[in-house]
């Protein structure tokens, strides 16, 4: 068993972003290790480290075909983590698209300010 | 690594007690501070389009405190209140922060956070990184909780809308 205390909470180990990286590079369709490797630009065993949480948590499965170990996205036990997490982050995108409304606002007005110099 | 532009709000969580949102704004840092610590301006963008903000009160210096309220569409009333702790304007902005709907058997030193709201230039605008910190997991995962109702109502909505257009 590993030891890492994230191993065993399926929201942690999807709330690192590195592991959120590989998450979303699984996204377009299965990929072996390697292109992974290349596409993060961490080392081998970083990536398969976080293969191997995303793994227990059943975010990813793993299949072997030939000589190659292929990892896919499980969609069906990341729906309740992605859920529980985007709700809270769309109330905080809500507020800040306002929060952008609100800052077009005060860039007029300071422009204005300026060109009344 | 490029990364998409969208102007999401990214949450991840660094440690069992925290929550970390970032976004990047498309303005000066002191104007993102001024919009985040001026009472008339919080109001205008709080609510995210959840309800009606009825109440902004802000006393910036040190010890000082703060308050906001809104009303959902429901009537539900919810606010929130708190005191800064750390003050540097356009900087950085430490404060503590209560729910004052907090179930029964809650205690309010459990469910206080310190939220730090941190200003940095980013590719000529600001980043906000606003780090929530709990006490325990256990009020951290309540927290996401809140926003869990949010993200269904939000859910709803969205089903209606697509329904009435189909008519």
């Amino acid at each position: 068993m590993a030891r890492a205390p994230t191993t065993t909470d399926a929201f942690n180990a999807v709330a690192e972003p590195r592991r959120r990286a590989i998450l979303d590079a699984l996204a377009d369709g299965e990929r072996p290790v390697n292109d992974l490797v290349e596409l993060l630009g961490l080392a081998q065993p970083q990536v398969s480290k976080h293969l191997r949480v995303l793994r227990q948590v059943g975010a990813v499965e793993v299949r072997d075909k030939g000589r190659q170990r292929l990892y896919r996205l499980n969609g069906r036990a990341l729906k309740p983590i992605h859920d529980w997490v985007s709700g809270y982050e769309r109330l905080w995108s809500d507020r800040f698209d306002q929060l952008d409304v609100v800052l077009e606002d005060l860039k007029a007005k300071e422009q204005g300010d300026e060109g009344d110099q | 690594m490029k990364v998409t532009s969208d102007s999401r709000a990214k949450l991840t969580l660094p440690t069992d007690e925290q929550i970390l949102i970032e976004r990047d704004f498309d303005a000066p840092k002191h104007l993102v501070y001024q919009a985040y610590t001026t009472p008339e301006l919080v109001k205008r963008w709080w609510h995210a389009n959840r309800g009606e903000v009825t109440l902004v009160e802000i006393d910036l210096r040190v010890g000082g405190r703060w308050r906001y309220a809104m009303v959902t569409p429901d009537g539900t009333e919810v606010a929130f209140h708190g005191e800064y702790r750390e003050i540097v304007p356009n900087e950085r902005l430490v404060s503590t922060e209560l729910y004052e709907g907090l179930p029964e058997g809650v205690s309010e030193d459990d469910a206080a956070t310190v939220n730090t709201a941190t200003f940095t230039e980013a590719d000529g605008g600001t980043r906000l990184a606003l780090l929530i910190e709990t006490k325990s997991k256990v009020s951290r995962d309540a927290i996401i909780d809140s926003g869990m109702e949010d993200g269904l109502q939000d859910a709803l909505d969205l089903l209606e809308q697509a329904a009435h257009s189909l008519h």
